[in-house]
């Protein structure tokens, strides 16, 4: 679905992605986890193309995104939603109007049909007596839920999350953890999600991807990933005191 | 594409080849801020659309509403200094009742652009800057262009036709004002019946002064859009690149603005 293919980026002179290579399937949740300044947000931005590789390419569904404008890159990134890592909302409109905003801007529905739709996801992230707030006046974790729910209400069908934990309180973490899961599990979309957080990659995805100076170390599923005898992948585990026994300790109802 | 990677000056040792990079790099911004507005003035034609009316209506009354205190106190004292002053030197040869005369012309046609441009400038334009400053740093601009909503007709369009409609109109109202102040000085200070002021102003100032000085407003709002709006897009690094983005703003707008003032002064009186 998406496939870096020998990406090289470089700001200036410096090199930040040397060789990547990934393939996401369909369907499937992946993290990226690395330490800050590995490259998983440049990443991230690199499949919508809000940053452009220096060499190699970013193929979507087959389609070299580097090579197209105007209405056929608008089209791709139809797809996606985009979690920031600052939530990014627009500070003078409201939660609610927040996420009406990409429905109200294409045209294509009429106000009621919005209505019902921000409503929906609004009460999926669990954001509906904050709707007449502005983001100003809610807390972090509940700004990332609204962005969150900016990112679902165009019905995409890939998901990028970048860092949608960090910053919040293990609570909150969770919660939005479980919130990844459910919409992975009712939307079926394809999610990638850029994190440092170990307990929400090895609980929410299907494969994790370790990251370190621009390349991908591995990709293996989350069993096999703590089970890792690379020794950048033991030592992130080792920092976060993650065990190769996790999922023995791990309460049963939180993994998905 | 508005989001964009900073320009990476290449390593070099000689000083030559750094001018050259930074002439280039000059250049290069120059052009990415007019094609923005041009932009921007092919979008326009929505601005009565359904998505944009409000914010053009709310930018309007930002731009122009909200300026109208400060710009009041500035006029009416920019008028009443320059009667003392004139009045003084004319009172010398018994000529104060040109008082009328001299304020009202270098009103027209010089000082009401000019010291609205630099007030519109430091109030507006900087504001811009700091808001796209810090949209763009906070990923807000690159969340618009994920969602295909184009930041220049979302954002740069309502503040350009705010800027344009604004700039003419509040410089006519600073010329107006500043004429009044004129009069208070010659009626309190030097004895000038207010009705021989007037007289004595419509005798001199002829409509080309009026629509050339308007002429210049309309430039100057297009130069403060285009600086404030280019300049906030390009911020990089956090709060204290806001800062720079709106200090920035501020000095380039003003030295602009004064060289094109120069530039249309010589087309239309040189
Ligand atoms: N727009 C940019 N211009 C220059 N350097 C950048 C830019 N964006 C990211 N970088 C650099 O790329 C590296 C990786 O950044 P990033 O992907 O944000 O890290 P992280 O893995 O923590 O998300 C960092 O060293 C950063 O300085
Ligand atoms: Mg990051």
């Amino acid at each position: 679905m998406i496939r870096f293919n020998n990406v090289i980026k470089k700001f200036g002179e410096k090199p930040v992605l040397r060789g990547f290579n990934l393939h996401v399937h369909p369907g499937e949740t992946i993290s990226l986890v690395g330490t800050s300044g590995a490259g998983k947000s440049v990443t991230l931005k690199h499949m919508v193309r809000l940053l452009r590789a220096t060499e190699g390419e970013v193929l979507i569904d087959g389609v070299n995104i580097n090579q197209i404008d105007g209405k056929a890159l608008e089209e791709v990134r139809k797809r996606f939603g985009y979690l920031f890592q600052s939530a990014a909302l627009l500070q003078w409109l409201t939660v609610f109007e927040n996420v009406a905003l990409p429905l109200r801007e294409n045209r294509k529905f009429p106000e009621r049909e919005i209505n019902e739709r921000v409503e929906r996801v609004l009460e999926k992230v669990g954001l509906l007596e904050a709707a007449e707030k502005l983001p100003a006046d809610i807390s972090g974790g509940m700004q990332k839920r609204a962005g969150l729910a900016r990112a679902v209400v165009t019905e995409p069908d890939i998901l990028l999350y970048d860092e949608p934990t960090s910053g919040l309180d293990p609570v909150t973490s969770r919660t939005i953890d479980e919130l990844i899961a459910t919409l992975q599990k009712d939307l079926g979309v394809t999610s990638v999600v850029v994190t440092h957080d170990m307990i929400s990659a090895l609980t929410i995805s299907d494969r994790i991807a370790m990251l370190h100076q621009g390349t991908v170390l591995e990709v293996t599923p989350p069993r096999e990933f703590l089970q890792s005898k690379n020794e950048v992948v033991r030592g992130f585990l080792d920092s976060q005191c993650i065990n190769p026994n996790f999922f023995d300790d791990f309460p049963e109802r939180m993994l998905k | 594409m508005i989001t964009r990677e900073p320009y990476q000056c290449p390593a070099c040792t000689s000083l030559f080849a750094r001018w050259g990079h930074g002439g280039l790099f000059f250049m290069q911004q120059m052009g990415q801020a007019v094609l923005m507005t041009g932009k921007a003035v092919m979008y326009i034609p929505l601005m009565f659309g359904k998505r944009n009316r409000s914010e053009v209506v709310y930018q309007l009354f930002f731009t122009g509403i909200k300026s109208l205190p400060v710009l009041s106190v500035v006029a009416l004292f920019t008028g009443m200094i320059f009667a003392v002053q004139t009045g003084m030197e004319l009172a010398r040869f018994g000529q104060e009742v040109q008082v009328g005369g001299a304020v009202t012309v270098v009103m027209l046609r010089e000082m009401g652009p000019f010291m609205t441009g630099l007030i519109i400038a430091a109030s507006v334009g900087s504001s811009i800057s700091a808001q796209l400053g810090t949209m763009t740093v906070s990923e807000e601009i690159a969340a618009l262009e994920i969602m295909s909503i184009d930041p220049i007709r979302y954002l740069v369009m309502p503040r350009l036709v705010a800027l344009l409609a604004m700039m003419p109109l509040l410089t006519l109202y600073t010329d107006v004002l500043a004429v009044a102040g004129g009069a208070i000085i010659g009626f309190t200070q030097l004895g000038i019946d207010p009705q021989a002021y007037v007289d004595n102003a419509v005798q001199y100032a002829t409509v080309k002064d009026l629509y050339t000085g308007l002429i210049k407003a309309f430039c100057f709002g297009a130069i403060i859009c285009t600086v404030a709006c280019h300049t906030g897009f390009a911020t990089t690094g956090g709060a204290v690149g806001v800062g720079r983005a709106t200090r920035q703003t501020v000095v380039t707008s003003f030295l602009v603005i004064l060289i094109t003032g120069f530039i249309l002064t010589k087309l239309f009186y040189g």
